[in-house]
């Protein structure tokens, strides 16, 4: 299951794509993100993970833009983009698929993906790309996609940023609202997405999915960051421990972990534990 | 031979009346700004038309795309300005600015133009000059009217479903947050989405100079009303449904003047307020503080 992580690109090194630097994010009073730094290099797949309420989601969307920090810097490709809007960071490369997808609903899933190509980087996406990557969309094309299953509309969703061509991808709770079976079947279309040269940061509360998919991760809880390293590299426990906050690793954390666990249901080979 | 007579001609002015509305329901519809000044911007587009005819003495139908192309300008101007700087501080800023703006203007052209009314003239027999079918008298301008409208209607839904910009207008309509995240700035959407309102309102208020005149107060009397009346007869947010509220409206103004002329006004909101009754809409809150 680790494997992905010992591939080449889970390095952390060389220049970064993405560096966020002690991020203070507030919404009104209530401070969402305190001081929270990571760094992406090319060709990893960099996973955010926590509870609900975290603060992960709020990340996602300070880094595309449509929030603003009360402190700290975004830098991405050398350049300072801390204070870019969001319109100019997609067409720069940074573009995000939002919680809940977001599709366009009185426009046709071509009209959709037509949108996300109007200010496309050039690069090696176009719409019928996309349609080789879910061939079942060129016959359904012309459908309204409010009429789509979640399924259908999440991946409806991922085209639309596909063909704006990012280098920096930011996928935000893929997983909501979706079958176990069917996220995994989004989230089996990584690999080709990656082999386009496309870098990922992505937030997931299913931790399993997301430990399965990523080169490195981070925890957020209540807008502090609890753990970071690579998959292979944190154990289990430390996980609970860091998505929990508990303060004894290894003991009952505070809260009943859905299905006796946090990592059984998927993966009993995942950290060092194995 | 009255009431055909009232029914069709009603239809002629229902023409004009959704040139009235469909520009008020497209800038509703996709910034969700509710113009009150809407009506006495239709009636500047026609004292700038008076004045271009007036002043470079050109042939009035020159001066139409001058006017379109002024208001044009105009819109997209009062959108990245005024108008984004209202929608940014909420629905209910958007209208105390759009009914300051109404009060502006007015007070600007009685300043410069007076409470005279006037009229365009085209300098053409057009204006006055009718066909005869059947034993009904049409004007020809009643009928040349209809057509724009027509004409104007088909090419907002053509560039709407059709063009780049119509398709990011719809998305921005939509959500205009995803939109952002698809790389297109929403203000500037917006403001061409403005400017297309106002080429509507430019030929709405040549059109409103033509038939009669017009006069400082006309837009808030009875342009706006007309426009408002239309789009919530129709249905908010469909172009067509502009045509067919102010069909609806104007028909139901001819019959009740052939009724009586004085329960012509009448007979109109009466159409409307039954509409209201009977699909509620949501846009009687925003009509009565106009």
């Amino acid at each position: 299951m680790s494997t992905s992580a010992n591939e080449a690109p889970a390095a952390q090194q060389g220049t970064p794509l993405l560096d966020v630097r002690d991020l203070i994010v507030h919404h009104g009073q209530l401070r969402a993100l305190s001081g929270i730094s990571l760094r992406v290099f090319p060709g990893e797949v960099y996973a955010i993970i926590g509870a609900n309420g975290a603060g992960k989601s709020t990340l996602l969307r300070t880094i595309a833009g449509l929030h603003h920090p009360t402190e700290g810097s975004i830098v991405y490709d050398g350049k300072d983009v801390t204070g870019m809007r969001p319109e100019k960071r997609a067409t720069a490369g940074i573009v995000m698929v939002p919680e809940g997808r977001r599709l366009f609903p009185s426009l046709t899933l071509e009209e959709n993906l037509q949108v996300g190509a109007t200010f496309a980087r050039s690069g090696p996406w176009t719409i019928e790309k996309v349609y080789d990557l879910f061939p079942w969309m060129k016959e359904r094309r012309h459908q309204k996609t409010s009429q789509m299953s979640g399924g259908e509309q999440q991946s409806v969703a991922i085209g639309r940023a596909l063909v704006a061509n990012p280098r920096m991808l930011l996928l935000d709770e893929l997983s909501l609202g979706l079958a176990p079976v069917i996220m995994r079947r989004i989230y089996g279309m990584l690999p080709q997405i990656l082999s386009s040269g496309v870098t990922v940061l992505l937030v997931e509360q299913d931790v399993s999915q997301a430990l399965r998919v990523a080169t490195h991760l981070q925890c957020l809880l209540e807008g502090h960051s609890t753990l970071e390293g690579r998959p292979a590299d944190v154990t289990a426990a430390q996980v609970e421990a860091a998505y929990f906050g508990s303060a004894h690793p290894g003991g009952q954390p505070p809260g009943d972990p859905p299905h006796g666990g946090l990592l059984a249901p998927h993966a009993p080979s995942e950290g060092s534990e194995a | 031979m009255g009431w055909v007579n009232a029914i069709i001609q009603g239809i002629l002015t229902g023409g004009l009346y959704a040139l009235f509305a469909c520009g008020l329901s497209l800038m509703f519809g996709v910034m969700k700004l509710v113009n009150l000044a809407h009506g006495d911007l239709a009636v500047v587009a026609a004292y700038i038309g008076i004045g271009v005819i007036a002043v470079i003495h050109i042939p009035f139908l020159w001066s139409v795309p001058i006017v379109v192309a002024i208001m044009a300008a105009l819109g997209y101007v009062l959108q990245r300005s005024l108008f984004q700087s209202a929608i940014n501080r909420g629905e209910l800023t958007t209208l105390i600015v759009t009914f300051g703006l109404s009060i502006v203007i007015e007070n600007g052209l009685l300043q410069f133009f007076t409470a005279n009314s006037r009229g365009i003239g085209t300098g053409s027999s057009l204006i006055s000059s009718s066909f005869s079918i059947g034993g009904l008298q049409i004007a020809w301008l009643d009928v040349v009217i209809f057509a724009l409208a027509v004409v104007v209607l088909l090419s907002l839904q053509y560039f709407l479903s059709s063009s780049k910009y119509g398709r990011l207008i719809r998305a921005v309509a939509d959500d205009r947050e995803a939109a952002q995240l698809a790389g297109a700035d929403y203000r500037h959407v917006f403001g061409i989405a403005a400017a297309l309102a106002f080429c509507t309102v430019a030929l709405a208020g040549i059109a409103y100079g033509m038939t009669t005149v017009v006069s400082p107060t006309t837009g808030t009397d009875t342009i706006l009303l007309f426009a408002f009346a239309a789009v919530v007869i129709g249905g908010l947010g469909s172009l067509w449904g502009t045509l067919v509220g102010g069909i609806v409206l104007g028909v139901a103004q001819q019959i009740g003047a052939q009724i009586n002329i004085s329960y012509e006004l009448l007979a109109g909101y009466i159409v409307f307020l039954a509409v209201l009754v009977i699909r509620p809409q949501g846009l009687t809150t925003r009509r009565s503080q106009s």
